[in-house]
């Protein structure tokens, strides 16, 4: 059973956001995603300051058998991207919701968080989709 | 649902997770494919292999049947239990399938043929085998288990009884018996050493939990792929197929033009291209900035060309992406491959990438 931690908002992709309470977000990949992709072995982050929109590909996450697009939940601009999965991707396996989050971003409207999954609704996805 | 092996519900008890092969429900990885690739270069693991199809050959003329219908010549098999890789070709010279037989006796050979194949197999055998008057028999009573690894020879004749231990353990590379019965060979798709088991499907599950207890890991597909590409081994289907012939695949070591007398299936095309000299090749890719290579890659050759990648794939042993690609003949050195658009550097390797847990290609500095 995947872990859903209940302070952070879902997307259908199996993204996760955190609101950081400064204006930006943070964007991981849930415990569900790295492990239904195995070892991870490759990250490729976005650069700082570009602008992303809502459900566009920012990101690429590969595991040893494929690689994987990583949506952007909401629209905004990318503050930072996590610099430490060049060297270790595995961070990701090992702590998806922690030191293995993938970029921060300001979001164009921060209204828009609340259109996103909650952790009921997320879980309920994962039943649906037979996780 | 697919094809299940005896295996299936053991599988699913130890956790693995189930994917679609080749029409077949098999176990891709465990707990960690990169945990389960380096059991197998540093101690031993196991692999259920029994979706691959056994096929008994039977008759006075089997050997004579086995010259024509393969590219590689069973006459290189003198000695009971020889094993020989070969492919299997149509008139055009392109790849029907590849696969190991063994010589049992001057009446009886055995193949082992791709489970992804099968049917068009059997249907190419038996129609080659009846002029020759050759009995095809699928062997769908016998699992198959692939147990390799540096470690792996010694679990396994642990299961064995002391006579038959000491029969495996005499057993040359490339070399299969039949012994405590079943059928023990010392062949593998690693670049380890180790034995893959013909055994009654009965039997398989004790075996397994056996070999579990000795602490030989249960390995899946997604470690059996890194490790054969590692070692610099086609898979059929992704590095060569009907439309591609073995001159082109890396494969030219598996023909046997001489003697200039078998006709085998193929030969005419094949001796054409020979003749031509291969427009393209196969090659090892080792990629010298970070990402990784997967199959159907663009690869550019300054001057020279395109071609493709075939498989790619993360290297947990040289911790490094690396490929085959189909390449112009001319292709050296350097060269570039598209990456979602972004041109990565890669480099010509001489293959396998790695044998016996070792690394045999200098692997310079990651950009």
């Amino acid at each position: 059973m995947s872990n859903v931690p209940a302070d952070l908002k879902y997307t259908r992709t199996h993204e996760w956001v955190r609101n950081l309470k400064d204006g930006t977000v943070e964007i991981g990949i849930t415990d569900h995603a790295q492990h239904s992709l195995g070892d991870l072995v490759f990250v490729e982050v976005p650069e700082t300051g570009r602008q992303v929109g809502a459900g566009e590909p920012c990101a690429v996450v590969e595991s040893v058998k494929a690689a994987s697009d990583v949506y952007s939940p909401v629209a905004g601009e990318v503050t930072a991207g996590n610099p430490e999965l060049a060297a270790t991707p595995e961070l990701i396996n090992q702590d998806p919701f922690g030191a293995g989050w993938l970029m921060r971003l300001r979001p164009v409207n921060a209204a828009m968080l609340s259109e996103l999954m909650s952790p009921t609704e997320y879980e309920a996805l994962l039943k649906v989709e037979g996780a | 649902m697919g094809r299940r092996t005896p295996l299936f519900e053991l599988h699913t008890e130890l956790g693995a997770r189930i994917v679609d092969f080749g029409g077949w429900d098999m176990p891709v990885q465990y707990s960690s494919q990169i945990g389960e690739h380096h059991a197998v270069r540093r101690a031993a693991g196991v692999f259920d292999v029994s979706h691959m199809c056994v096929v008994d050959l039977r008759g006075d003329r089997v050997r004579k049947f086995l010259e024509h219908l393969l590219a590689n010549d069973v006459g290189k098999l003198q000695a009971p239990g020889k094993a020989l890789y070969s492919c299997m070709l149509n008139e055009a010279g392109g790849v029907i399938d590849d696969l190991i037989v063994y010589f049992l006796d001057e009446s009886w050979f055995r193949v082992v043929v791709n489970a992804g194949t099968r049917d068009k197999d059997l249907a190419w055998i038996r129609r080659h085998a009846s002029e020759f008057g050759v009995d095809v028999k699928e062997r769908t009573d016998l699992a198959m288990l692939a147990i390799q690894g540096p470690d792996a020879r010694a679990k396994l004749v642990k299961v064995l009884s002391p006579a038959g231990a000491k029969a495996a353990l005499a057993l040359d590379t490339f070399v299969g018996r039949e012994i405590d019965g079943w059928f023990i060979a010392r062949t593998g798709y690693t670049g380890e050493d180790g034995f893959e088991v013909m055994l009654p499907a009965k039997d398989v599950v004790r075996v397994w939990r056996e070999l579990n207890a000795l602490g030989v890991a249960s390995c899946g597909l997604g470690a059996r792929d890194t490790l054969r590409l590692e070692a610099g081994m086609n898979l059929y289907g992704n590095d060569m197929d009907e439309s591609q012939n073995p001159l082109e695949s890396g494969l030219a070591w598996t023909v046997a033009f001489e003697p200039a007398t078998r006709s085998f299936i193929g030969r005419k095309a094949l001796e054409a291209v020979k003749a031509k000299g291969g427009a393209r090749k196969l090659v090892g890719l080792l990629l010298e900035d970070r990402g990784v290579l997967r199959s159907h890659q663009k690869v550019i050759v300054s001057g020279v060309g395109e071609g493709e990648t075939t498989s790619g794939t993360f290297s947990p042993t040289l911790e490094r992406s690396i490929a085959f690609a189909r390449v112009p003949a001319g292709t050296n050195g350097r060269v570039q491959v598209d990456i979602r658009g972004k041109l990565l550097n890669a480099s010509v390797v001489k293959l396998p990438f790695v044998r016996f847990g070792k690394p045999r290609i200098d692997l310079g500095v990651l950009r």
